[in-house]
């Protein structure tokens, strides 16, 4: 690549897809599905050009499998899917979750639930990639409002993997995923690349789960000559299954602890015109385009409004909105859900500013104007 | 050939707290055992071999051994060893699953790495039964026999995994059961030898579950019952379908050379590269 960014005109999806090279992203498992698909496809020819590897798997069971055990060969991996594949990965989720494995989910989200509306936008699964597979585990969820973000976001995702040693998830909404944009991309040598670090002790005195000051273990690859054990089970700091409380404790409050630890570099959060802003629009995705030419609008028209852009959505930056509270009369949350979001700010706000949700779930997107309507009605 | 206590001393886990969980009698230690002695013949480095399993009790196989071990999901150890072995194609990568692991829930897993002929070889515990949930019929439970959700007799037919396997395209099929231990050591070998994926089935026993619902004795009775049983390819070939009705074909079943997936990857790499290189500009 050369040294000075250009630009160029490309789609989120192949931002994400760029991002996933820039990042150090060698492997890549998945089966296709809108509107996801372009990302598999263009790392299915990018991948072997650089060296790495891609596979079509079976179904989105074996993708999210085949990219833990590439992860776990020592290669940053990464799949991309849509509603009906990320609900089959929820399993394997929770194994990494459990087993502290780097990885990447794309999931550009389509209307759902089931089949629903494939080509058509929606953020229906903001809590799917919060809660969706089983038991308590803790989880970092980046959601991109334009196509250059579609690729930093997706380099910051690897990079936060491979820091935590824990799944990230991008979530993509169609029109971020579809939309073409004019882009300017850093060259390669500017982007930031984390590694996970390896442990350098000798083989013997290596424990595979035991936390260091980060509160996150060095990880080492399968045949590096640390020969360790990984399961799904809750396990010791050996990574031996146990039924021990203390160290069944010690697991599982230790997947909170290091994201706690991390919270604030994993919260990234944009505010637009909010210094003076009375009125807070919250959004995400694609509903950042429409609340931002609202934002124009009621400027024009006189009406201190602002917008709190969500770049992460889990953790959920709650500081964000607790900043804001006090000279905040109004909050207007709206989604392309029936208010996944909206149920998040209701709770961090407990009663100080009049909260509106404003949602969609028709496969239209909400219009700069509904909003510019619903904000006139708030702070009338 | 390595005493018993030399391939303890060898190739347990020292750090690991035993006892391990299986049940007196069980015949999954037995082929564990077997496993180790196929490595320790061929002189394999410890570093050099991942070993993927799923759940149920031969699951809980890994977790005794000094290798690179990997306990995943149930059904999806062959996934997750595919994705480990197309990252790292230098490493031997043996899985262990059960009957239900890999023919019910990892079905579809199966038939795809059978087809793909990536070189994992993939040894099949077949107890005819859920060992580990309590024994209920598994897609292998024999026709009429009993389990504790079918206790007036299945009405399903089983798979014959050996066939499965063979028509989804293993390039490599052996078949043996725990009573026959030096067959099963020299079938492993052979497997893990062979270039492409190679399958292992063997024919064991849940005296827990199968065979106490099934009246079918202790451990040493269902022994007895695959020595009877088992017979071996080279006599069975001679033999007249309506001879071999009860029996087991044992022996190595099929072994053929295909290209192997990884090693074709390779060659994908190359001609993208190459692609990449003649391309005007094309550094990208
Ligand atoms: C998704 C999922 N479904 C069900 C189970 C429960 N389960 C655990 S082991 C098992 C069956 C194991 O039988 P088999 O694969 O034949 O192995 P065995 O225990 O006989 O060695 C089942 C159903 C599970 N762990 N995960
Ligand atoms: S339940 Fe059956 S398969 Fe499981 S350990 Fe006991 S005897 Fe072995």
């Amino acid at each position: 690549m050369n040294k000075k960014s250009s630009y160029q005109l490309m789609q989120g999806n192949e931002a994400a897809a760029e991002g996933a090279l820039a990042a150090g992203v060698s492997f890549f498992a998945g089966y296709p599905i809108t509107p996801s698909t372009e990302i598999a496809e263009i790392l299915a020819d990018r991948l072997p050009a650089n060296g790495g590897k891609f596979i079509q798997m079976e179904d989105e069971i074996g993708s999210i499998a085949a990219i833990i055990g590439a992860s776990i060969g020592g290669c940053k991996a990464l799949t991309a899917t849509s509603g009906p594949g990320f609900s089959l990965m929820q399993e394997n989720l929770g194994f990494a979750c459990l087993a502290e494995i780097p990885l990447v989910i794309v999931n550009v989200m389509r209307g759902g639930p089931s089949t629903g509306m494939p080509t058509s936008p929606s953020q229906g699964d903001v809590m799917q990639a919060r809660w969706g597979t089983h038991g308590d585990h803790p989880i970092i969820v980046l959601t991109p409002s334009s196509v250059e973000e579609a690729f930093h976001y997706t380099v910051k995702a690897v990079n936060f993997a491979e820091k935590y040693r824990n799944p990230v998830i991008v979530l993509m909404d169609e029109v971020i995923g579809h939309m073409r944009a004019r882009v300017s991309l850093p060259p390669e040598s500017m982007v930031e690349r984390v590694n996970r670090v390896q442990p350098n002790m000798p083989p013997e005195w290596y424990l595979p789960y035991e936390r260091s000051a980060t509160g996150v273990a060095p990880m080492a690859s399968f045949g590096d000559g640390y020969r360790y054990h990984v399961t799904g089970l809750v396990h010791d700091a050996k990574g031996f299954p146990t039924a021990n409380p203390n160290e069944s404790r010690d697991n599982i409050r230790g997947l909170f602890t290091k994201i706690e630890r991390g919270f604030r570099e994993l919260c990234i959060v944009d505010y637009e015109q909010m210094d003076d802003a009375e009125h807070a629009i919250v959004a995400y995705g694609c509903m950042v385009l429409s609340a931002r030419s609202a934002l124009e609008q009621l400027r024009s028209s006189g009406r201190k409004v602002g917008l709190i852009k969500l770049g992460t959505l889990w953790p959920f930056p709650r500081f964000a909105l607790e900043h804001y509270l006090p000279q905040l009369k109004t909050i207007l949350v709206p989604e392309l859900n029936m208010g996944q979001i909206y149920r998040e700010v209701l709770r961090v706000n407990a009663g100080k500013a009049v909260i509106e949700k404003l949602n969609r779930v028709n496969g239209t997107i909400i219009t700069p104007n509904e909003i510019v309507k619903t904000v006139k009605g708030m702070t009338r | 050939m390595i005493s018993n206590s030399q391939l303890v001393n060898k190739y347990f886990r020292h750090n690991k707290k035993f006892p391990h969980i299986w049940c007196p009698g069980c015949g999954i230690g037995t082929i564990l055992g077997n496993m180790l002695r196929a490595i320790d013949a061929l002189a394999l480095d410890k570093n050099d071999i991942a070993f993927v399993s799923g759940i149920g009790c031969t699951g809980r196989a890994p977790v005794y051994v000094d290798f690179n071990t990997l306990h995943t999901t149930h059904g999806r150890a062959l996934p997750f060893a595919t994705g480990l072995k197309l990252a790292r194609p230098e490493l031997k990568v043996l899985v262990a699953t059960g009957d239900g692991d890999a023919t019910a829930i990892g079905g579809n897993h199966l038939i795809h790495a059978c087809r793909r002929n990536i070189d994992i070889t993939t040894i099949i515990f077949n107890n005819y039964i859920y060992g580990m949930t309590g024994g209920q019929y598994s897609p292998t439970t024999p026709h009429g026999d009993k389990a504790s959700t079918c206790k007036l007799g299945n009405i399903e037919r089983p798979f014959n995994i050996s066939q499965l396997v063979e028509a989804a395209g293993a390039t490599f099929v052996g078949r043996t059961t725990s009573y026959h231990t030096l067959q099963l050591q020299n079938i492993i070998k052979k497997a893990i030898l062979h270039k492409g994926f190679s399958v292992v089935e063997v024919i064991t026993h849940c005296p827990t579950t199968y065979g106490r619902i099934n009246k079918k004795g202790n451990a040493v009775d269902m022994l007895k019952w695959q020595k009877e049983v088992a017979i071996d390819k080279s006599r069975a070939d001679k033999m007249e379908p309506k001879e071999l009705e009860g029996k087991i074909v044992t022996g190595i079943l099929i072994e053929k050379q295909l290209p192997e997936f990884c090693e074709q990857y390779d060659n994908i790499i190359e001609a993208a590269q190459n692609l990449k290189n003649s391309k005007p500009g094309g550094s990208k």
